[in-house]
């Protein structure tokens, strides 16, 4: 089976050697995980970042909703795979990619005696452990569960009590107030300082940190807004819809929510909303979220628009990336190279990340089936393959 | 018995028809999932539920009970409906 000069460059004292398998380092090429509607693919850059080369499809007509590396030894992939008439499964390759095995026992949840329990119906975000864990790796599921592999993905554990939880089962809501195709459990983030301390985020049913490797989570929603007319009080009206930590400083969060751009600095508990600084016109409604990774005030959105019906389009069929500098003080549109208008597509929340290079290089994946890339930020972009199926993820790693 | 694998799954058999055993559909489908791992799962979900576009087919007959019997000779189809895009 199957740059041009940044705006800024980051101080050198806060520049984090890449390991094997990170973002993408300078001088060694980046190779971007792409995972669609149809199948994945993996496109090798050179170390300019110019020219690619294609590899895939892999899982020809899967839908595969995240192709991720272990970071911990550079060539462990794990694939996310269901299609659209067979159960999901995760798939893993030890080489990159040459060749794939099924887990042996994917994400499920707990068979239930009377009969009324879930079923995964597919796996929708996976998460490697922490750097102190090789063989850890975490998944988030819809409808909304939270898994655990401690064998490097080959066989998978219902983890935490949060899937069976009561209180968090009626947070998590049913299949009809999730997103259109189903309730998902996504943004886990496991704090590189601490394996012990992780988040994850449910759309719907909010934020949520542990702060004992997983035995109990507590809801982290202070700050958000809700849908008009719903209390924000209750945890199940909250739908974030893509949290990242600062790799430059673990203790801040941003996150694209359902309603708005926040940011929050640990130890406070309550998010604060820097999307109010976006244009009027465009609006702070979009799904990624992108952090700098050695400038904790540097973040990236794609704002959609999220107006009336939900179009989930481009604001005005013009897309459009929007930086911060200053942590959410100010943003700055990004534009150059993208369509002018008439272009009514948008990115999903796995479907934009950054590599490690300086300045960063910035990947994201359409729903229309694109792939673009910037060597410089985000100052000018460039469309580096068409006619892809609908994007779903996109990740950025060093090549090989 | 003989056992029909739809093409969806072919990945896993390699071949449309294979032999499995069993005294009913759900052992079969067991005996399948010991041949060729991860089988079961793509086609039952972890609640012993089957998935919403497979069907079995008991000598030309269709049967919904993971429990329904069945003889050495019986020959189980497999279907995998189409829907979507």
């Amino acid at each position: 089976m199957a740059a041009g000069k940044g705006e800024r460059s980051a101080g050198a004292g806060a520049r984090r050697r890449a390991g094997r398998g990170g973002r993408g380092a300078p001088g060694r090429g980046v190779s971007l995980l792409v995972a669609t509607r149809k199948g994945a693919w993996l496109f090798h850059g050179d170390v300019a970042r110019r020219a690619w080369r294609v590899d895939g499809p892999h899982f020809h007509g899967h839908i595969v909703n995240h192709l991720v590396l272990d970071p911990r030894d550079g060539r462990t992939l794990l694939a996310a795979a269901k299609t659209g008439h067979l159960g999901p499964t995760v798939f893993r390759s030890a080489d990159r990619g040459r060749t794939w095995t099924e887990a042996a026992r994917p994400p499920a949840f707990a068979k239930a005696a009377d009969g009324t329990g879930r079923a995964v119906d597919h796996t929708f975000w996976l998460t490697p452990g922490h750097a102190s864990q090789p063989g850890v790796w975490y998944a988030g599921t819809s409808p909304q569960g939270l898994f655990r592999s401690d064998d490097g993905g080959v066989t998978w554990s219902p983890f935490s009590p949060v899937n069976e939880d009561p209180r968090y089962r009626e947070w998590m809501g049913t299949v009809q107030d999730g997103t259109p195709d189903g309730p998902k459990l996504h943004s886990i983030i496991v704090d590189p300082r601490d394996p012990a301390h992780l988040y994850f985020a449910m759309s719907g049913g909010g934020v949520h940190e542990s702060t004992d490797g997983g035995r109990t989570f507590a809801p982290l929603v202070k700050g958000l807004a809700v849908v008009e007319g719903f209390d924000p009080a209750n945890v199940t009206f909250h739908d974030p819809h893509c949290v990242r930590l600062a790799p430059a400083n673990p203790d801040r969060l941003y996150q694209q929510n359902h309603c708005g751009i926040y940011r929050i600095d640990r130890p406070s508990d309550e998010w604060v909303r820097i999307g109010a600084a976006m244009p009027k016109r465009v609006g702070d409604i979009g799904f990624p979220m992108v952090v700098h990774p050695r400038d904790a005030d540097t973040a990236w959105v794609f704002p959609m628009d999220g107006s009336t019906v939900w179009p989930r389009t481009s604001p005005g069929g013009k897309p459009a990336a929007y930086v911060t500098r200053n942590a959410g003080r100010s943003w700055r549109r990004l534009d150059a190279g993208l369509p002018r208008e008439q272009a009514w597509w948008t990115v999903k929340r796995q479907a934009m990340t950054a590599d490690a290079g300086d300045p960063v290089g910035l990947y994201f994946g359409t729903t229309s089936g694109e792939l673009w890339a910037s060597r410089d930020e985000g100052a000018r972009w460039r469309c580096i393959a068409r006619h892809l199926p609908e994007i779903y993820a996109v990740e950025a790693v060093a090549a090989q | 018995m003989n056992v029909m694998i739809p093409s969806p799954l072919l990945s896993y058999t390699g071949r449309t028809w294979v032999e499995a055993s069993g005294d009913t559909v759900g052992a079969v489908l067991d005996d399948l999932d010991r041949r060729y791992p991860g089988i079961r799962f793509r086609m039952i979900d972890e609640q012993d539920r089957v998935r919403r576009h497979i069907r079995f087919f008991v000598n030309g007959e269709q049967v919904f009970d993971l429990a329904w019997p069945l003889a050495p000779d019986d020959e189980l189809v497999i279907v995998q409906a189409l829907s979507g895009g």
